[in-house]
């Protein structure tokens, strides 16, 4: 066990702990924010930077800060070390920075996109963005792309995170897409169009940090925040068979998966359970599904 | 008793004094009241002949606006109906289809569009929230109607046409200037 201090806030962690972890820990609301890291998936973290945090003691032996802000999700705790995350206007400033340069090429099309409401981009721009830009270049735009019937590929909203190539990876048998080109023209797709269709594609819908991989079954159904959120499960001979649905009256509009306090999904869903068992007599219904106060779901929804 | 409030009266049932029974000099007494009236400035106009002058904020009809090629400017994003907080707005997406652009701007479309005007209370919050300009309180009167389903107004009544465009220019300004 190391102890480290974030922000004042001293908590002892394994050896081996990043400092987003740790940090998470303490509390998850006020634990840097992360685009790219994505607990479940292995190797995911380090590109987008959001998660940018000051250390300014590296140890007791070593008592220097690091040159410049690390990125939590890679940097591991060692024994004395002392971080400055939501306390340093340098943090804030360069967090205020990286959600600028990530929305450079993202389309403002929120009032069209399937994912507005639940968007940690959204959210992200919300709580650490600034109001302008001095950006004056034209958003770069792909041509639209099919992926197959159950997945919407909207390119021009990707942020390059990687997750959804990392699901296909560690989750189901073979990947089909992956990131073509390199710069400012690298885009996800499938190279020679192919549809992706394995039993477990529909988590790169959940993982997705923006509205750049949606559900096409619930393509302009209804506004995430009009449906409320279920927690339910149902016996799966391929997954957990642990949902969430997202009910509108008595109809499923959606299945997603189940979330984590910081928004990740913590278990992974097949496709059955996702796009073809949306009757409410096929689940077992819990209760409502935890949502944050601060979510626009929240509005008309008693969490659990 | 004490009573529960100093707001209670006591009433009284004492006999009228000889003045007030006699009648007469209370209905000349209201009479005169009556008369003076008619020397006085009238209170009322002659409505719908005359219409009173109108604040350029005035929050009244809604109407849906069309951009300048006259293709509908609302995308349903449902940003009114979740800020009223009357719950009056009800919509429903549609994708738009190839050779449909004249007639939508974005992709996405409201394919119905109703506002309930029995629980509307013209409070403006649909108009601040949208984020595409297409919802506007207008200057005009809501007509009344005899059935409650006259009161839903769908998007034939709502929508503009393009040879009867409603003028919100000056409402439009004013929120231009504000900011």
């Amino acid at each position: 066990m190391v102890k480290i201090t974030i922000d004042g806030i001293e908590i002892e962690v394994a050896a081996g702990t990043t400092i987003l972890d740790a940090a998470r820990q303490i509390n998850p609301e006020t634990a840097p924010p992360a685009m790219c890291f994505h607990s479940k998936l292995e190797g995911s973290g380090g590109k987008c930077r959001t998660c940018l945090v000051k250390v300014t003691k590296t140890s007791p032996s070593n008592p220097r800060p690091m040159p410049k802000l690390a990125p939590s999700c890679r940097t591991f705790v060692e024994d004395g070390m002392e971080v400055e995350n939501n306390r340093s206007e340098e943090v804030l400033e360069a967090r205020k920075g990286v959600v600028e340069l990530l929305l450079i090429n993202h389309p403002l099309d929120c009032p069209i996109c399937d994912q507005a409401g639940e968007c940690d981009l959204q959210n992200l721009a919300f709580e650490h963005g600034a109001e302008t830009t001095d950006y004056q270049e034209e958003r770069r735009r792909f041509p639209a792309k099919a992926i197959g019937d159950l997945i919407q590929l909207q390119m021009n909203r990707c942020i390059l995170c990687f997750r959804c190539v990392y699901v296909a990876d560690q989750l189901t048998d073979g990947r089909h897409h992956g990131v073509l080109g390199r710069g400012d023209s690298s885009e996800i797709g499938t190279y020679i169009e192919a549809a992706i269709d394995n039993d477990f594609s529909g988590n790169m819908i959940d993982v997705c940090p923006v509205g750049a991989l949606t559900d096409r079954t619930f393509r302009f159904k209804s506004r995430v925040w009009f449906s409320k959120p279920m927690a339910a499960h149902r016996t799966c001979e391929k997954c957990c068979g642990n949902a969430v649905l997202w009910l509108k009256g008595n109809e499923i509009l959606r299945v997603s998966g189940r979330r984590n306090d910081v928004g990740e999904v913590t278990e992974f869903i097949c496709n059955t359970c996702r796009f073809d068992t949306k009757s409410l007599h096929l689940w077992e219904v819990e209760g409502p599904a935890r949502i944050s106060r601060d979510s626009v779901i929240s509005q008309n929804h008693t969490p659990s | 008793m004490k009573p529960l409030t100093n707001r209670s009266k006591t009433v009284s049932n004492k006999t009228m004094t000889l003045m007030e029974r006699l009648y007469l000099p209370a209905i000349v007494k209201g009479m005169a009241i009556t008369l003076r009236h008619f020397f006085k400035k009238k209170v009322t106009i002659r409505y719908p002949e005359e219409t009173r002058p109108f604040s350029p904020i005035y929050r009244g009809l809604h109407v849906l606006k069309r951009d300048d090629t006259g293709a509908e400017r609302c995308t349903a994003c449902g940003l009114c109906a979740i800020a009223c907080p009357a719950e009056a707005i009800t919509m429903d997406a549609a994708e738009r289809k190839p050779g449909e652009e004249r007639l939508y701007r974005e992709e996405k479309y409201a394919s119905t569009y109703e506002i309930n005007m029995l629980r509307c209370i013209f409070c403006g919050l649909c108009e601040e929230a949208c984020p595409k300009e297409a919802i506007f309180l207008t200057d005009r009167i809501l007509p009344s109607g005899t059935t409650r389903k006259s009161f839903i107004w769908g998007k034939d009544r709502l929508v503009e046409t393009e040879s009867n465009r409603i003028d919100i220019s000056k409402r439009h300004f004013y929120y231009k200037d504000e900011k």
